[in-house]
């Protein structure tokens, strides 16, 4: 079959131009400094998800980079373990909650499902602007604790008694699980932004089974996200109350139980994995077909494994607790279902390897990170089948097995797709290609780093190196292989390095990208490079999976939509069918403030009680400002046949 | 590449044999370690061949189907290529689906034989964590019978025993790598796990679960010996505190019992009888102080009375500014504790 033209080829007239003209006046993103904190367009709000959360990763690597140090050689003096138990506790914590959902979910989520959508914004964009700031609120709160001497210390996990008012007393632990209410709000919120955009934002003929894997990914996570976060929410919110108000629910001297605790947390835990790895997988089948110029074989499949990873995710969470000693009959029913859920991540990686089998790879850098990404995944996902088995897990839990074996899962599953996404869309982000060369020094030191530092940590497991302890006796022999795995880290930083110097520099001094460089299908690529405020000129019409390379070049065009407010398109969840018009909110400063005053009530509650009863007023107030009414409603529904010409 | 990693596996092999250190869950000196040692290098060899099979399909693609080209090129379809990767796919899911049901069964009957040990007389040990040293007792109907000590553990060669476990502050997690898998100490929950071992031995063993400032250094030792050398530290062990042979250690004594040492610590047959530290009556017939952090030898014990935090810093001993010759009494008299 010939390729075809990208649809947005057509219709570039006089008439157009003039419509982008006042589109671009109705949507146009605020200036100024009230500006930016009023802004709700979602690739502002993508982007500033993306830049925070790297800044996290940034600033959790260099908490990594001393954890290597200290563990360089047996009885380091460089920190004791009170500072170490607060590094490694906030390199988890910032790792988990302030970098891989924010990033993973969060900014790839809310700056590429819209325009993949073929939507002119995100659905509830206040909602979503809201959510942005409700996460910096977090991380600020917890970065916060570490700079005051407050961080937490007891594990990104807290597991009590530990974590209860008996052992950890001050206002630590308090703030571990204050962080964990700002950024679950935050997920919540944009899962619910993200759901709803997918559902009833899609241009008219993406039907359900045309959805982009990429896009059903995001709906599964959204899903996986409201029932996941609610339990650790449930989690911290209990231990706060056991902490600030004198509950009893995991004090077991008072009738509580302390693995009640573990069960919730892992409840959220374990599908927390397939959150940040899911989102990974979906740009690998985004990436797989643009860079071996085929359609992806078996996308149903895909997209089922995709959903029954979502399900099965669930049901995984007691592999976390084997060592708990709980009866065998259940073990076994957990070990099944993680040996299960390797079935549907299995299938996928066969229909990618089915679909570069017979293609032609174009080994541009986004492409080189999908290889890394082969690689590198793979040893984790292998040595994941492992630890599903209880004999096996009882003798590699809580050792550096299992630091290797994460670090393979979430740096493969997340990191590399991460980068990959990152050299594949910057063009759409920006209007310019990365440097080629600088992506692949990145890329090599980084890998190479990469395996360095953790495959090495496999040995140190095997020989009985247990988690998160702040030294070790020089009798235990773990020193080498520490240092070596120390060593790594360089390679890593200078990747890291070169990756910064690469994107700074080609903000600005890049090739031109053009609205498709990479000759893509998905819809995102049929506007310019960046998008403009409005994203579509037209809504688009959809014609098949691959829509930029299934269009025919005459497709209908949606109109109808008014062009001097903010209007866009609601469409019917399963066959796109045109249902009504909304009227997109506009910026407002209120997200923002009403960020602040939440956020005010959660820090305060971390000190004493009353900050509800007194945080709640200024709370409501933002609120009302957020809600008041626009003085103009919706244009009342017009019958299908004024949509289409 | 592939041949690296298959470099990387036989150094993985080799592990056995590098690591002196003896903590190590490839060195099995137990059957439960054995079965666990057996199974991981089964399903270590599965996974290597499934990895070596999918890292050798991605780097043909990645060397024999890479085009040069400096633009996209036409998108290609390939019917007939398309139906026959459809078929590999499924024959290879099918093969995965009956790996995995196998490594399931092996799992599962690899478990129960490990945990299912039978055997008549077995020895009871109860183990209790502690922030952050481990308190062992042999429980006994009498109980001038029971024997306590601390964070080492004296076992028969040959014989089941039976661990029970609680904790009395946070949760720890028992794991000697050479003898079985990790067991929980949670509080509130009391639980029974079964070892064998049949080399006699000195196997170290450590704390796995985060449990505080002193996670880091706490470790046991399981002194695994013959059943009559078991008896007769058995029987030892059951004896009050010996009196002090010496000047010097009667003096040792006194200052024992007149500064804070007794408020933590017991010595059967003397004044001092709390139970928040470590049982001291036969203090000098163990190899290790301070959870198997130092050996026991007259300056590490000064040192470690002296100023514990310095050691292990945030371990819940105090420091003990005791005259020079006080603590060379206290030392001298805890050395005669044999």
């Amino acid at each position: 079959m010939a390729v075809t033209e990208p649809v947005v080829a057509n219709e570039r007239d006089v008439a157009d131009a003039e419509l982008a003209r006042r589109l671009d006046r109705t949507w146009r993103q605020p200036k100024g400094f009230w500006g930016w904190f009023s802004n709700t367009h979602h690739t502002a709000i993508g982007l500033r998800f993306m830049v925070t959360a790297f800044v996290f990763f940034l600033l959790g690597g260099i908490l990594a980079a001393m954890i290597r140090m200290q563990l360089i050689r047996p009885e380091n003096s460089l920190m004791g373990p009170d500072l170490y138990n607060q590094v490694f506790t906030m390199h988890g914590a910032t790792m988990i909650f302030l970098f891989a959902v924010p990033m993973m979910f969060q900014g790839f989520g809310v700056y590429v499902v819209p325009l993949m959508c073929g939507a002119r914004n995100i659905a509830f964009p206040r909602l979503n602007a809201f959510s942005y700031y409700i996460y910096v609120g977090g991380a600020l709160c917890l970065w916060g604790g570490l700079l005051t001497n407050t961080g937490p210390d007891v594990g990104w996990f807290a597991y009590v008694p530990l974590s209860g008012p008996q052992y950890s007393p001050g206002h630590r632990t308090d703030i571990w699980a204050q962080m964990i209410t700002f950024t679950e709000v935050s997920a919540l919120g944009v899962a619910v932004c993200i759901a709803t955009t997918i559902l009833r934002h899609r241009a008219p003929g993406m039907t359900l089974n045309r959805m982009p894997i990429l896009l059903w990914e995001k709906l599964v996570l959204s899903f996986m996200v409201i029932f996941a976060m609610p339990s650790v929410m449930v989690a911290s919110s209990l231990l706060l109350l056991d902490r600030l108000v004198g509950t009893h629910f995991f004090n077991h001297s008072e009738g509580g139980d302390v693995l009640l605790y573990q069960h919730l947390f892992w409840f959220f835990g374990h599908p927390e994995v397939y959150i940040i790895f899911l989102p990974g997988a979906a740009i690998i089948s985004t990436l797989v077909p643009a860079f071996t110029r085929r359609r992806i074989l078996g996308h149903t499949p895909i997209v089922l494994s995709v959903v029954a990873t979502g399900f099965i995710g669930f049901g995984v969470w007691v592999h976390h607790m084997f060592a708990t000693g709980l009866p065998q009959l259940s073990e076994s029913f957990f070990t099944a279902a993680s040996l299960m859920i390797v079935i549907p991540t299995a299938v996928q990686f066969f229909f990618w390897v089915a679909t570069m089998w017979n293609g032609r790879i174009w080994l541009r850098l986004p492409m080189l990170w999908c290889f890394g990404f082969f690689f590198v995944f793979l040893i984790g996902g292998l040595s994941g089948v492992m630890l599903a088995s209880v004999p096996l897990d009882t003798q590699v839990h809580d050792t550096y097995f299992i630091v290797a074996h994460f670090h393979y899962v979430l740096i493969g599953g997340a990191l590399f797709p991460m980068f990959a996404g990152i050299y594949f869309w910057f063009p759409k982000m920006v209007g310019r290609m990365a440097d080629e060369t600088l992506g692949k020094w990145h890329f090599w030191l980084f890998f190479i780093g990469f395996n360095m530092t953790f495959f090495t940590m496999h040995f140190l497991g095997l020989r009985g190196m247990t988690r998160r302890v702040y030294t070790y006796l020089p009798e235990m022999h773990w020193g080498p292989l520490s240092a070596l795995a120390t060593a790594g880290v360089v390679f890593m930083t200078a990747g890291i390095l070169v990756f910064l110097v690469n994107i700074l520099r080609s903000m600005r001094m890049g090739k031109i990208a053009g609205d498709n460089p990479w000759g893509d299908f998905s819809l995102e690529w049929a506007t310019s490079s960046p998008p403009p405020s409005y994203n579509f000129v037209h809504i688009p019409m959809v014609n098949g999976r691959n829509p930029l390379w299934d269009g025919p070049i005459d497709q209908p065009l949606i109109v109808g939509l008014r062009d001097d407010i903010r209007e866009t398109l609601v469409t019917h969840s399963l066959d796109t069918e045109p249902q009504h018009k909304d009227e997109d909110p506009g910026p407002s400063i209120w997200p923002f403030l009403t960020a602040l005053t939440v956020s005010a009530a959660f820090i305060g509650s971390i000190f004493t009680p009353w900050a509800v009863p007194i945080g709640a007023p200024p709370v409501v107030v933002t609120l009302i400002g957020w809600l008041w009414p626009r003085g103009h409603s919706p244009a009342p529904l017009p019958g299908r046949e004024s949509w289409q010409h | 590449m592939i041949a690296s990693f298959i470099g990387v596996a036989l150094a993985l092999i080799q592990a056995k044999s590098l690591d002196p250190g003896g903590h190590n869950m490839l060195q099995p000196a137990a059957p439960q370690a054995s079965q666990i040692e057996w199974l991981y290098w089964t399903v270590f060899w599965i996974l290597l061949v499934v990895y070596v099979l999918m890292i050798g399909a991605f780097t043909k693609t990645a060397v024999v189907n890479r085009s040069g080209a400096t633009g996209p090129l036409p998108i290609m379809t390939d019917e007939k290529g398309d139906r026959r990767a459809k078929w590999a796919v499924g024959t290879a899911t099918g093969i995965t689906v009956i790996t995995l049901f196998v490594i399931l069964v092996m799992s599962i009957v690899t478990g129960k034989k490990a945990a299912g040990l039978t055997s008549k007389n077995p020895v009871t040990v109860q183990v209790t964590g502690h922030q952050w040293w481990w308190e062992v007792t042999y429980p006994n109907s009498q109980a001038d019978q029971t024997v306590t000590t601390a964070n080492e553990i004296h076992v028969p060669i040959h014989t089941p025993i039976v661990l029970l476990t609680n904790s009395s502050d946070v949760i720890h997690s028992f794991w000697p790598p050479n003898i079985t898998g990790k067991r929980d100490l949670i509080p509130g929950y009391s639980s029974a796990a079964w070892f064998q071992i049949d080399k006699p031995g000195i196997y170290r063993g450590q704390c796995a679960e985060f449990c505080g400032l002193q996670h880091a250094h706490m470790g046991f030792s399981i002194i695994a010996q013959s059943v009559e050398e078991f008896q007769s530290w058995e029987q030892q062990q059951l004896k009050p505190a010996n009196e002090p042979g010496t000047p010097e250690a009667t003096r040792g004594r006194a200052v024992f019992l007149t500064h804070s040492c007794l408020m933590c610590h017991t010595i059967r047959g003397t004044d001092a009888g709390s139970r928040l530290g470590p049982d001291l009556t036969h203090v000098a017939s163990r190899n290790m102080i301070a959870a198997e952090t130092l050996p026991l030898t007259a300056g590490a014990l000064a040192g470690w009375i002296v100023d514990p935090q310095r050691i292990k810093p945030g371990v819940k001993m105090s420091p003990n500014p005791l005259a020079p010759d006080d603590l060379q009494a206290v030392v001298a008299y805890l050395q005669s504790l044999q």
